[in-house]
């Protein structure tokens, strides 16, 4: 297991050197996607409509923040990831179109989304579930949020963060998918379990 | 006397506390688990979740954005007087944490798709209603994230299959939910009575403290195994791997019809949102799972 510390723009040589299981902190900008900002995203994509913000070398958050107003000025109050699955039909094209390095989020995801990351060099971390207080202290500065008309959670808010994590690498660039290797192993431990609990129904 | 404004001020107390502050026995359980735990990615994890609960109290923001809905547990002392005032005073203490705290709104109108914006809505915050012989009025805050919530399961068991059975249909719901629910987890199981009540009583079972097991012996033997039967799987912290998938087992029971044997698993999040004050009287107030105010 390595610590990267890594910085955006991220290029695609920087991201494959990181491996299953390695520890990744992020410091740059990082956006926040959940499913209408990505169907939005790839529609304008298609019509060859720009998005408000570039997104390549950067990191999408799967996250619906909770979010508090000082004055005229956006706060982050808590931050955590949102389960990851439901974005698994949108992620390839994504990933593919818009060039992200990173998707951070929580639960992981299925095999488009690790057959694409092989493919263009992106990687997938981890971020801890509910640990909504460290991700808002790693947000410095709230650089904009786009399409408020989703609403709050669903919102693109731009974030500029500094040593954002610590993201369990689950996905890399190499076709390894950690959140699958422990279903394997959960599968394989299955049947001594119903034997300690004495289940021969 | 018990009034509608001290029962809104303690509820957007418990409110608060609950989202900001874990029960000690969840802390406790937390910590013995990032001692246990082996797997490195599982220990990242756990020590993110301590860095954050930590950090949660000294900034005073909630643990998780996903601050759940809201849902009251109140014992009713049936000498207490304003009863009927009760209901109210909850839903404008759930719409003041909302801004206060503030808590995320949670509360959609599963028709037209529309959120509230303060939590509040039909039937929302709900109330599960006790009476019990007395004066004095407990109330507990149970703020539910959502994404444990989806991996909730029920079952209408074969009544033959008895105990296995059950244990089988609780093992299996683990192993399905996986990473889902960010675990570790708090497990609820609930059996008998019937379909919704086996539910209510698996969601009840979360308010048990961790170290409190079920004063029925078996049971207790039944919930330890089941424990450590959940920390087999290997799903650990956050599905990523590791020992510590589950932080405890909490089994309430109810008889069941001679052909049916319901069973049901609830599941609450590490971030296990619960906080109870007692209401004397005399006005006086207790807060039973948090210091408050340095009591
Ligand atoms: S499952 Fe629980 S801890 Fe995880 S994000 Fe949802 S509410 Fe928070």
């Amino acid at each position: 297991m390595a610590v990267y510390k890594l910085r955006t723009p991220i290029s695609e040589e920087e991201i494959r050197k990181l491996r299953v299981n390695d520890v990744l902190y992020i410091s740059g900008t990082i956006v926040t996607a959940r499913d209408q900002a990505h169907r939005r995203a790839l529609e304008l994509h298609k019509q060859g409509k720009p998005l408000p913000i570039n997104l390549e070398g950067l990191a999408v958050f799967h996250c619906g923040p909770l979010m508090g107003k000082e004055g005229e000025k956006w706060v982050i109050v808590s931050a955590g990831p949102t389960t990851s699955t439901r974005m698994e039909v949108f992620e390839d094209e994504f990933i593919e179109k818009f060039k992200v390095r990173v998707i951070i989020g929580k639960g992981g995801m299925g095999t488009r989304t690790t057959e694409a990351m092989k493919k263009y060099g992106a990687v997938y971390g981890a971020f801890t579930g509910g640990a909504g207080v460290i991700a808002a202290q790693a947000v410095k500065n709230i650089k904009g949020v786009e399409w408020f008309d989703l609403g709050m959670p669903e919102a693109l808010w731009i974030l500029e963060v500094e040593e954002f994590g610590p993201l369990t690498v689950a996905i890399d660039s190499h076709g390894n998918n950690l959140f699958e290797e422990v279903k394997k192993r959960v599968e394989l431990n299955k049947q001594n379990i119903y034997q300690t609990l004495g289940l021969q129904l | 006397m018990v009034t509608a404004n001290l029962v809104e001020e303690v509820a957007v107390n418990l409110l608060r506390l609950a989202v900001i502050e874990l029960p000690r026995d969840v802390k406790e359980a937390l910590r013995k688990a990032y001692n246990e735990e082996e797997s490195e990615a599982g220990k990242t994890q756990l020590e993110a979740i301590l860095k954050n609960v930590e950090l949660a109290e000294k900034t005073r923001k909630p643990i998780c954005q996903d601050t759940g809905t809201i849902i009251f547990y109140i014992k009713a002392g049936a000498e207490t007087e304003g009863l009927d005032k009760i209901p109210q005073a909850l839903r404008n203490a759930t719409v003041r944490a909302t801004r206060e705290v503030p808590l995320r709104p949670n509360a959609v109108d599963p028709f037209l798709q529309k959120n509230s914006g303060d939590n509040t809505g039909r039937f929302i915050p709900y109330i599960n209603w006790e009476i019990t012989s007395g004066d004095t009025l407990e109330i507990t805050a149970l703020p539910k994230g959502g994404g444990s919530e989806n991996v909730s399961a029920v079952g209408m068991l074969v009544p033959g299959h008895g105990v296995k059975g059950l244990k089988k249909f609780v093992i299996d719901a683990v192993m399905r939910a996986g990473a889902k629910p960010c675990p570790p987890n708090i497990i609820g199981v609930g059996v008998g009575g019937g379909a919704d009540i086996a539910i209510k009583l698996a969601k009840q079972a979360l308010l048990r403290p961790l170290d409190q097991p079920n004063p029925n012996e078996d049971i207790a033997r039944l919930e330890k195994e089941l424990y450590e039967a959940a920390n087999m799987t290997g799903i650990g912290p956050m599905g990523l791997g590791g020992k510590c998938t589950v932080l405890g087992v909490n089994i309430e029971y109810a008889h069941r019809h001679p052909a049916s044997y319901p069973a049901a698993v609830a599941f609450q999040c590490w971030a296990a949102r619960r906080a109870t004050a007692r209401i004397h009287a005399d006005g006086r107030v207790e807060y039973l799972t948090h210091t408050f105010g340095g009591k």
